[in-house]
């Protein structure tokens, strides 16, 4: 998983490169350091060896032959080919515009676009549903306009691709923005002087550049995909994460699960080692690490109102009509009496969780940023590794190894807040890191060693100096897991305590009931809630 | 009386790189050594393992004489007593001047009284509430020193202090840390790639070159005597010419040398000439040529080609003026005594014997 640490989903919430500097420290880590990383790495690595341990106990071959699996593997594979395609070919244009050019409220633009990361795939599954399902509201509409009384079926592939591309493509967005404000401007001007024309420069120059950022958000918007769970099992296209949630939903032999998942795991791995090879050896340095010099703005003349048109098209779709229709059928239960008392106990429950998931993970991240940024060596980067398990699986996965690891060996704890904050853990700790590291990376370590030559022990620097510096790095941590954890919908299923209702957990419950009216005031929070972090983190990304 | 800091055989390799290689080293109390080096040459590294950054493979530090460093002994930097002031002052920008100041005084009494001290000491006694990125460049380097000198340390080290400075603030900052130093009577270290200011700070000087530590002593020394062809030409401008020895003394191509040192004829040698050394007379029959010009302002720097080809550079004041083409006539300047070193077998000029003391054997 070497690749992981080039491509982590932190890449959402860091712009800045690191500055390029003596980072390292010579000499042993600190015992305040090893021992929490260590703990942590194991902590995180342990439940998924046991889940395989379980899984190849199930009997492999004849299971992995069978043709619902095969099937299910297909499916899975092609909503993530077209899922990433699609994404790509929205967020590269995007970006480019909000960046490069003269459209009009660039600025704007560049904060909307990055939006809709904060609306759950299933809520946007239920307004797919809602809004374009066979007897859905554009029907109704339809009806009374045109007397159409059935629209086509957009349950399955359809649905489930236009939900996940329009909700994940920021995720290309990100990193596609990052490269090209870093872009060294004298390779584009150098093009221009050998006469290249400034099409040209773009196809041989700038999008060459780009494609490690494009391959990276790639893998993000795949990983995305692949671990999804909300938005394919309301639309009803069946991929592994819904067939895993069946299975161990319904059977008592839950082996078959724990197969599936290993193979979702394969699939994973496979896709963060594709997205490596594919990378190629060459490497991508700016020629010269001055400070970045302003790039010349492309004008875009006539080109600027189809360009506006495209990004408010994109708006519109991911963000203005869910928005709409999540109020319109608010309005609509809370006028037909809908209670909301259910609505506050789940939003204190999620606020209340997702604090705790965000401080857990942002304490835990801490000492293993410490030991991978100023102690490289072996055990730094094998800890490092053990804690990516959770970038590259889905929550359903790492739900369910918990699940047989604690009803074998953590019994006190099954069915408790303490597994579901841990399951967080393992799933959000490599978001936390990256911040993190970024910002111990700008720390320069003869401010340490300053400190230590003024007569401070290494835990005095630790606290004085190091923690105070990367707070910006700690808050953005802990805003990323509070997102990411506010949305999280499998784990909280599979691991909520019973009768342990979030925003999430109540979402799903009305939504696969078809209950919308009482989706859609719970969703509506939700949103709210999960922009305050988001809202912080792209303000910090453009200081 | 004991040095203040002393480093006996200390080596420090990293991977296969031997960053500081067998260094011995005295400074005593109250005397600032200026550690110099192109960069590369280990004198950080030197600077770090005596701070306790990067702890050595062999050798042995030692701290107003107990060791900190050495087989079987570690004391950590945080114990040893020792002040460091890095080359961008590496200041805590979450605290305030006062809070930088106090950070290396936190369980002594009297802090406040201290800090106020050693702020007037350095000249920012109005600055206490100031956030480091409020200060200039030269009051940030200052209040590098002050914090560092805060705890009184017994040694303080400096690692190129100077060279974020532009050349004009540069100047005047290095006067106000010589006083400051002096004034606070401190044992310092410093370490820096620039010989000027080696020359101006350093009470001894320490050359180094590839991890070894090629000459130590007075700056006087260092620059009219350097121990070897590389620190020569390291510290200051200098031109060597070839010559040879025979009965009459080392005969050169601008004159015959006198040595006190026996030396068997034959051996071959080159002479280092500093530009100061080297005097040009009017003179139609002159051996050498004007081939450049250069004003330095105080002084004219002239390019003299002799007829080998060899060119020699030689400094004139004002009144002395020859246009491009002029013949002049070339030789040492008058009571100068010079340097010569041995021809290395292999010609690299870097492996050189003691040096030789020359003066001209007769005058004109």
């Amino acid at each position: 998983m070497q690749s992981a640490a080039v491509t982590r989903p932190d890449q959402i919430a860091t712009f800045s490169a690191p500055r390029q500097s003596r980072t390292v420290k010579h000499g042993r880590p600190p015992v305040f350091i090893l021992v929490p990383a260590a703990a942590v790495a194991i902590a995180m690595a342990l439940p998924l060896l046991y889940l395989m341990v379980r899984a190849l106990g199930a009997g492999g071959l004849d299971l992995l032959l069978r043709p619902s699996v095969v099937a299910t593997l297909g499916r899975t594979l092609l909503l993530i080919a077209s899922v990433t395609a699609a994404s790509i070919a929205i967020a590269v244009p995007i970006a480019w515009l909000t960046v490069r050019t003269d459209l009009p409220f660039r600025k704007f633009w560049g904060v909307v676009t990055v939006l809709p990361l904060v609306v759950p795939t299933y809520v946007g599954g239920f307004i797919v549903v809602v809004a374009l399902g066979p007897r859905g509201m554009l029907q109704g509409l339809l009806e009374t306009l045109f007397g159409v009384e059935r629209l086509p079926d957009f349950y399955g592939f359809p649905g489930a691709m236009l939900t996940l591309t329009v909700l994940s493509f920021p995720y290309v967005v990100f990193p596609v923005r990052a490269a090209l404000w870093r872009l060294d401007p004298s390779l584009e001007e150098t093009s221009l002087g050998l006469g290249f024309s400034a099409k040209a420069t773009f196809l041989r120059v700038t999008l060459p550049l780009l494609r490690p950022a494009i391959l990276a958000g790639g893998l993000l918007v795949a990983l995305y995909t692949l671990s999804d769970f909300g938005a394919v099992s309301l639309l009803q296209y069946e991929t592994f994460t819904w067939s895993i949630f069946v299975q161990y939903e319904s059977s008592l032999d839950r082996s078959l699960a724990a197969f599936l998942s290993l193979l979702l795991v394969v699939v994973a791995l496979s896709l963060v080692s594709l997205e490596a090879m594919s990378r190629g050896r060459s490497k991508y340095y700016r020629s010269t690490n001055g400070a970045v010099r302003p790039v010349s703005m492309v004008k875009l003349g006539a080109w600027r109102w189809p360009a506006v048109g495209l990004c408010s098209a994109v708006a519109i779709l991911a963000l203005a009509l869910p928005l709409g229709i999540l109020s319109y059928w608010t309005v609509r239960g809370v006028s037909a009496g809908e209670p909301l008392l259910l609505l506050w106990s789940a939003a204190r429950n999620s606020l209340i969780i997702s604090g705790a998931a965000a401080l857990v993970c942002v304490a835990a991240a801490l000492p293993i940023a410490v030991l991978a940024t100023r102690h490289p060596g072996w055990i730094a980067s094998g800890l490092e590794r053990m804690t990516y398990v959770g970038f590259a699986l889905p929550g359903v996965v790492i739900a369910l190894a918990l699940v047989f690891f604690g009803a074998r060996y953590l019994t006190p704890l099954y069915q408790t807040h303490v597994l579901l904050v841990l399951a967080y853990l393992v799933l959000f700790l490599p978001a936390a890191l990256g911040p993190i590291r970024t910002s111990l990376l700008q720390v320069s370590p003869e401010m340490e060693e300053a400190a230590s030559s003024l007569g401070s022990n290494p835990f005095r620097v630790f606290t004085s100096i190091t923690a105070p510096l990367v707070r910006p790095g700690l808050l953005a941590g802990a805003a990323l897991v509070f997102l990411l954890t506010m949305k999280e919908l499998p784990a909280t299923l599979i691991l909520g305590p019973l009768g342990f209702e979030t925003l999430a957990t109540s979402i799903w419950s009305a939504a696969s009931e078809a209950f919308f009216a009482q989706a859609s005031a719970p969703a509506l929070l939700l949103i709210c809630a999960a922009s305050i972090p988001m809202a912080f983190l792209i303000l910090r990304g453009h200081r | 009386m004991t040095p203040a800091v002393q480093c006996t055989g200390v080596t420090k390799a990293f991977g296969n790189v031997q960053a500081v290689d067998n260094l011995d080293l005295e400074v005593g109390e109250g005397q600032i050594l200026a550690l110099l080096g192109p960069s590369g040459c280990g004198k950080t590294t030197a600077l770090r393992l005596i701070a306790g950054f990067e702890q050595p493979g062999t050798g042995t530090i030692s701290v107003n004489g107990s060791s900190v460093a050495g087989p079987g002994v570690w004391v950590p930097p945080e114990r040893r007593k020792i002040g460091m002031v890095f080359q961008d002052g590496a200041l805590f920008p979450h605290l305030t001047v006062e809070q930088n100041v106090a950070y290396g005084l936190h369980q002594r009494e009297g802090r406040r009284e201290r800090v106020a001290e050693v702020l007037r000491l350095v000249g920012m006694g109005e600055l206490l509430t100031r956030m480091p990125h409020e200060l200039s460049g030269g009051q940030q380097q200052r209040l590098a020193l002050a914090r560092a000198l805060a705890p009184e340390p017994d040694v303080l080290l400096l690692d190129e202090p100077f060279s974020n400075l532009d050349p004009h603030l540069r100047h005047q900052v290095r006067r106000d840390v010589l006083e400051i130093l002096h004034q606070s009577n401190s044992t310092a270290i410093f370490v820096t790639h620039d010989q000027e200011e080696a020359l101006l700070l350093g009470d001894i000087i320490g050359v180094m070159q590839e991890g070894k530590l090629v000459q130590v002593g007075p700056p006087e020394d260092v620059f009219h005597r350097p121990a070897s062809h590389f620190v020569a030409e390291f510290i200051g401008t200098a031109d060597f010419v070839p010559g040879r020895m025979d009965e009459e003394g080392m005969v050169t191509e601008i004159g015959v040398f006198s040595t006190e040192d026996r030396l068997p004829p034959g051996v071959h040698a080159e002479v280092m000439l500093r530009p100061s050394d080297v005097a040009i007379g009017p003179c139609n029959e002159g051996t050498g040529e004007v081939v450049d010009r250069t004003f330095k302002g105080t002084h004219y720097l002239y390019s003299v080609a002799l007829p080998s080809g060899m060119v020699l550079h030689s400094l004139q004041d004002h009144s002395a003026y020859y246009r491009k083409g002029e013949r002049v006539s070339i030789g040492l300047a008058a009571d100068r005594t010079v340097t010569a070193y041995m021809s290395s077998d292999d010609g690299s000029g870097d492996k050189l014997g003691a040096p030789l003391l020359l003066r001209t054997k007769t005058s004109g």
